[in-house]
């Protein structure tokens, strides 16, 4: 999990296309318990977090951050100064922004109060990197009309579009001009992140098929199944010895 | 909380009069200072965005001017000296304990563990 988060910070950091060696001051929205953050700091860059979670801030502080950290709703609006970062990027944070409960504002509102104080936070010329988990695609085009309306040009770059398991979407946001959407990862192969090379292995084929992946339903099926669901945000059960256990045939 | 990113925070409650919620007016219990390696380029560049008086303002209410000047020199991109100065405010001095107060509603924010904690009630959105 740790390994995913950091993989996609690395991801979200290149494709903000910051100048080469020029330390910049940077905003992580959802930054959680700062596992982006170190990497913005790992590249010599001054970065301040937000987060809902007082608890995941407070790990951040015992993991001693080099970031600053504010306990902030990102659908409040981002409250700095007009022009004061010279990025953004944010980690599986934006999609809560849609679960707002009945009794706040609307998810429009809410998105759009994030958008739009977020472009005038940025300099001009500068963009915003939002990797997100859409629960379906009326959600995206939901976000992403918002950020449209709010100032934003830019685009959904989708990495290894192909694949289940490595499918990534990072919310590409540019404050003024920005010239062209920057390129998708395994978008040629087919396979996605899959090689286009034979695979051997001693492994019997009757738990993996011929791409790698577990044959479906398996129990194995299931716990990857019900991984991924919670890589995306989603309820998913606790495992139990009981998970994708063998039913009798009546099923 | 640095003074860097307190030069840049804004209370963004609702009803505020755009750049009325700006300076938040700082009170600190606790201030830590710590060592952060300097980089004269990064320095250089915040300059231009930090507001000044803010700046000498919130460091004096610290207690840590550190000669910092009331005014920003014309030349001072070269000036060693002054961005080390620079730096030691900006970057080294933290605000660990306090309340930031809003200068147009008089609303406070209380800082707790160095983390300013600007969650709004939902009157205030």
């Amino acid at each position: 999990m740790i390994e995913i988060q950091t993989q996609m910070s690395e991801r979200a950091v290149e494709l903000l296309g910051l100048p080469d060696d020029q330390p910049c001051f940077l905003l992580d929205v959802g930054c959680g318990s700062g596992l982006s953050g170190d990497y913005i700091s790992e590249e010599g860059h001054h970065w301040v977090g937000m987060d809902i979670s007082s608890a995941m801030l407070d790990v951040a502080v015992e993991r001693e951050v080099e970031g600053d950290l504010i306990l902030a709703d990102i659908g409040h609006g981002i409250p700095f100064r007009p022009g004061t970062f010279d990025g953004c990027v944010s980690i599986s944070a934006v999609q809560w922004l849609c679960n707002a409960d009945q009794k706040t504002h609307s998810p429009p509102k809410r998105l759009y109060r994030f958008f739009s104080t977020l472009y005038s936070a940025l300099a001009r010329g500068s963009r915003a990197v939002l990797q997100l988990y859409p629960e379906n695609s009326e959600q995206l085009e939901l976000i992403t009309a918002q950020a449209m309306r709010a100032g934003f040009t830019g685009g959904v770059v989708v990495d290894y579009p192909n694949s289940a398991k490595a499918k990534k979407f990072f919310l590409c946001l540019f404050v003024g001009g920005g010239g062209p959407l920057p390129k998708a990862l395994g978008a040629e192969c087919t396979d996605g992140e899959e090689s286009q090379q034979a695979r051997f292995t001693k492994e019997r084929t009757r738990f993996r098929n011929v791409q790698g992946k577990s044959v479906k339903k398996s129990r194995d099926w299931v716990l990857e199944k019900k991984e991924r669901r919670r890589r995306q945000g989603k309820e998913v059960r606790a495992d139990t010895r009981y998970t994708g256990r063998r039913r009798r045939p009546r099923f | 909380m640095k003074l860097l990113t307190h030069n840049m925070l804004t209370s963004h409650v609702r009803g505020v009069r755009p750049g009325g919620g700006f300076p938040l007016r700082i009170q600190a219990t606790e201030v830590k200072v710590s060592n952060v390696e300097f980089n004269p380029r990064f320095v250089a560049r915040m300059i231009p965005k930090v507001e000044w008086r803010a700046l000498v303002e919130a460091a004096e209410s610290l207690g840590h001017l550190s000669n910092l000047p009331h005014e920003l020199p014309p030349e001072y991109e070269n000036n060693d000296d002054f961005l080390r100065k620079v730096h030691h405010v900006l970057l080294e001095v933290e605000v660990m304990e306090g309340v930031l107060k809003c200068p147009d509603s008089g609303r406070e924010f209380p800082i707790t563990k160095g983390i300013p904690n600007m969650l709004l009630s939902k009157e205030e959105t």
